[in-house]
């Protein structure tokens, strides 16, 4: 599974949501149930997923799926393998 | 020496002398493996050369007040152990200044590694112990003064005010998670600090204490290692008072 594949599965997972919902719309402000219990379980899945830490701002600012593969590559974690 | 802390992971700030140095060591001596955290790199050395301790401590230098030297602290810790259980906040600053001397760069400092770096120590170690079934125990260090009060400290007072207040609601919040927050609040202690201090004026605060005697750096670890214990298991938010029955 390549890295694209893994950061999927976790928001398919935890938003019990398909593959072809996760766009540029997909954000803190447009799914009703990604609220801040979720926000939080979806950094846990992330930082596991990933082995990283993310710093607090960007904890903070991860409020969309696009934007969470930019903070993701800010830790060297690439988004170009499939 | 009983196993109290066996195969725990812990982290102590501050750990350069004084009571965070006896803290690191009796968690190290019921068999815990402590990270010793200082801020001046190689400030540690020395000590663990030549102490009994050393295999079970491990020196991490890094800044509390650099969110991401913090973050790369708690990384690593991750890598090299995949968990942590013990968090003490111990590191602190005091200044002593009457009220209309205080100088508002101490004041700031204080503040700055008093609460705001306890703050993001506490954060990035409840991330941790938040994924573990078994959660964790965060002891913050605060101080008598912090309840109580006392001419001349009113500025350090205050961050050891906050510092038990912050215990108190991060407790509240991560019970749920089964993370454990509770303060040891030393009084008047024998430290490096104490050796400059007046003693005529010191035989006067000593005549406070009822136990008749300072308390020694041993004193406050063995409350944090009764906190940092499964013995504590059930105990949360609790601010423990270790100042020898001091009345002031």
């Amino acid at each position: 599974m390549n890295n694209r594949q893994k950061y999927n599965k976790i928001f398919t997972t935890l938003f019990n949501i398909n593959d072809s919902q996760l766009n540029k719309d997909f954000t803190f402000n447009n799914v009703e149930n990604w609220d801040s219990i979720a926000h939080l379980s979806l950094i846990t899945e992330l930082e596991d997923t990933f082995n990283v830490l993310f710093e607090i701002e960007d904890i903070l600012s991860f409020g969309s799926y696009e934007n969470g593969m930019r903070i993701l590559e800010k830790y060297k974690i690439s988004f170009n393998d499939f | 020496m009983t196993g109290l802390l066996r195969d725990k992971v812990c982290i102590v700030t501050g750990a350069g002398r004084g009571i965070g140095r006896a803290i690191a060591e009796s968690l190290a001596a019921e068999g815990a493996f402590v990270y010793a955290n200082d801020a001046r790199e190689g400030s540690l050395d020395s000590w663990l050369t030549e102490s009994s301790m050393r295999q079970g401590i491990t020196p991490l230098y890094f800044d509390i007040t650099d969110p991401a030297a913090v973050r790369n602290a708690f990384s690593q810790i991750r890598k090299e152990k995949q968990r942590l259980d013990v968090l003490v906040n111990n590191a602190g600053v005091e200044y002593n200044e009457l009220i209309g001397m205080i100088s508002p760069e101490n004041m700031e400092r204080m503040f700055s590694i008093n609460v705001f770096a306890t703050i993001e120590m506490l954060q990035m170690a409840s991330r941790l112990m938040s994924r573990q079934e078994r959660g964790g125990s965060i002891i913050n260090i605060s101080s008598m003064v912090g309840i109580r009060g006392n001419p001349g400290q009113l500025v350090y007072s205050a961050t050891k005010g906050a510092v038990i207040a912050l215990t108190k609601s991060a407790a509240k919040e991560l019970a749920s998670k089964n993370i454990r927050v509770n303060s040891v609040a030393p009084g008047l202690t024998k430290t490096e600090m104490m050796q400059g201090a007046d003693i005529e004026k010191l035989k006067g605060r000593i005549a406070n204490i009822s136990m008749g005697r300072l308390a020694e750096p041993s004193d406050i670890a063995r409350a944090c290692v009764f906190f940092a214990s499964d013995l504590s298991g059930y105990v949360s938010g609790q601010v423990l008072a270790v100042d020898g029955c001091t009345i002031m």
